[in-house]
């Protein structure tokens, strides 16, 4: 544990003392006070559409304001949190002969990759944290809203799905530091990957759905084919953490969200008793709707440092 | 530890695909010697002290030091050997103070006085004025001075020294040659000491092995080596004419 604790705590001071993370903070601190300002003052000055929500708090995340949502924000950008924090952990390392200064320590080979890791994950959860905690108070000093025992609860789901989220990014980055010996191809190929899941994928499933089930104009009356269409396309868009990561947040930060799905095919009584009974999901049941997303998740995550974990404790270490 | 020797290699071979770095490699140090480890570039002396470290395992054979696997036991060996690589990396937005508290805690040292030693130990490789500076501001020698220290942090009982005068000026390598035979002498750690400076290897060695092509081809005394090569003692020839005769014949 000693070592372990070693490389966490250095990891740690590093990524705190670093330029790179000073200019990320600076970025996202930037963005999250334009965001809840706007946001806020759209929310005041809609009062009474705001008054008819049970949620009021949640919509500082979920609004939309000039660009985008808090919520669309990380899931555009908060990878790139997780790349710049570890596209260099381990080659860097190598380079700089530092790694089997490191491992001739008398430590296990792994404390080197945890402490890492682990120095990632808490430095993205302390800026997420952050964020959130920058636009709660921007909330209640702009429009006065206090948050609800629940709207907490969710917040903290939100925030524990974006941590996943954004540490599968840095798990990512580690495991092409593994593999690749020069920084600017680790840091090279993090970025493609991240910009081929997050923006290739979901044309690739307009592509793949209209290849396999077309809705044309014979078809396009027929709710079956545009049904197996749509499913096709949600299915394919599902190798994009990003959509996994929209899909289950979204439904946590907005209660009044009951399916993931883009359309839900529903008969006239059905139709009738949803539209008499619009409330919102209560947290249990808005986790179960999240459940698959959420440890698709969970598990790529911790896949995908499984692997670098693997591939760096087989790895040949030279002088 | 058995019957004194503190390292001992039966067969030990590492291949990379079709090609081997050491070739059924034997071998033993004594405790307490300094054993000059000889060879040229790409004999695979560097390779050894990996796998004696534990930290890469033979294709082949096996390997004790201080009586204990490498593999098997890595841990506890890295704890009582302290390595100095040919290359030794530092972080430059460290100070010396700070890369030493570092290693320290990876050691897992007691932070109970690490400042007197860290102290001690600077003075010691001639570092104590610049203890403050940052790292990256170092030359080469300052910085391999440095890595010695680091090496020392925790009470090693034997030490592997990759080419530790590579960079230094003569004066700073006579004084690190001086240091490594003071250890040894003062407080009996074993030193195993890989360099391509003959003169340095022979005014402080016990013995030595020559290394060619992933083979030991000869180990022994330098009176031993001189005997088998010309039929005559060190006082003879130096250890350069042995080296070269070896590395000919090869």
């Amino acid at each position: 544990m000693q070592g372990l604790y070693a490389v966490f705590r250095k990891e740690l001071c590093d990524h705190f003392s670093s330029y790179r993370f000073v200019i990320l903070f600076a970025v996202i601190a930037m963005v999250s006070f334009i965001t809840s300002y706007v946001v806020g003052i759209h929310m005041r000055q809609n009062l009474e559409a705001l008054s008819n929500t049970k949620f009021p708090f949640l919509m500082l995340f979920s609004t939309t304001g000039t660009l985008f949502s808090m919520v669309q924000f990380v899931a555009f950008f908060g990878p790139l949190i997780g790349l710049v924090l570890g596209f260099d952990s381990i080659n860097r390392e190598r380079a700089h002969g530092t790694l089997i200064k490191l491992i001739s320590q008398p430590i296990y080979r792994d404390a080197v990759i945890n402490g890492k890791f682990l120095a990632g994950v808490v430095t993205i959860s302390i800026m997420l944290l952050s964020i959130v905690l920058v636009i709660t108070g921007f909330g209640l000093a702009i429009v006065g809203v206090v948050p609800g025992i629940e709207e907490i609860w969710r917040l903290t789901v939100y925030l524990v799905i974006s941590i996943f989220y954004v540490s599968l990014w840095l798990g990512v980055s580690i495991l092409f530091s593994i593999l690749f010996r020069s920084i600017a191809t680790s840091a090279l190929a993090s970025v493609a990957l991240w910009i081929f899941l997050s923006f290739f994928v979901s044309l690739g499933a307009d592509v793949v759905a209209n290849t396999v089930a077309p809705v044309n104009q014979q078809n396009a009356a027929n709710p079956e084919a545009v049904l197996r269409n749509t499913r096709i396309k949600e299915s394919v868009g599902l190798c994009s953490p990003m959509v996994l990561y929209s899909r289950a947040t979204a439904t946590i930060i907005d209660p009044m969200r009951k399916t993931n799905r883009a359309i839900v095919l529903m008969g006239p009584m059905e139709e009738l008793l949803a539209s008499r009974f619009q409330n919102p999901l209560p947290l249990s049941q808005s986790l179960i709707v999240v459940f698959p997303h959420t440890t698709a998740l969970i598990a790529i995550t911790l896949i995908c440092f499984a692997i670098s974990y693997t591939v760096f404790m087989m790895q040949e270490i030279r002088t | 530890m058995d019957n004194g020797k503190i390292i001992e290699t039966v067969g030990l071979t590492k291949r990379y695909g079709p090609q081997t770095a050491v070739d059924h490699l034997s071998f033993q140090v004594e405790d307490g010697e300094i054993f000059g480890f000889l060879g040229p570039n790409g004999a695979g002396k560097s390779t050894t002290l990996l796998m004696l470290l534990g930290l890469s395992r033979p294709t082949e054979g096996s390997a004790r030091v201080c009586g204990l696997d490498p593999i098997r036991k890595a841990r506890e060996v890295k704890r009582l050997v302290g390595y100095l690589p040919e290359n030794v990396g530092f972080y430059g937005d460290m100070d010396a103070v700070q890369s030493l508290e570092y290693v320290a805690g990876l050691s897992g040292i007691s932070r109970a006085n690490l400042g007197d030693k860290i102290e001690r130990l600077l003075d010691l490789v001639g570092l104590k004025a610049e203890a403050r500076k940052k790292v990256g501001a170092y030359s080469r020698g300052t910085r391999q001075r440095l890595g010695f220290a680091e090496v020392l942090i925790k009470d090693p009982k034997v030490l592997f020294l990759d080419e530790p005068t590579l960079g230094l000026d003569p004066d700073g390598a006579l004084r690190l040659i001086e240091l490594i035979h003071s250890l040894n002498r003062d407080h009996n750690i074993t030193v195993v000491l890989s360099s391509h400076n003959l003169y340095q290897v022979q005014k402080i060695s016990h013995r030595v092995g020559i290394m060619i092509k992933g083979k030991m081809v000869a180990e022994g005394s330098m009176e031993k080596l001189a005997q088998d090569k010309f039929g005559v003692g060190d006082k003879e020839y130096s250890l350069e004419e042995i080296y070269m005769k070896y590395f000919q014949e090869v």
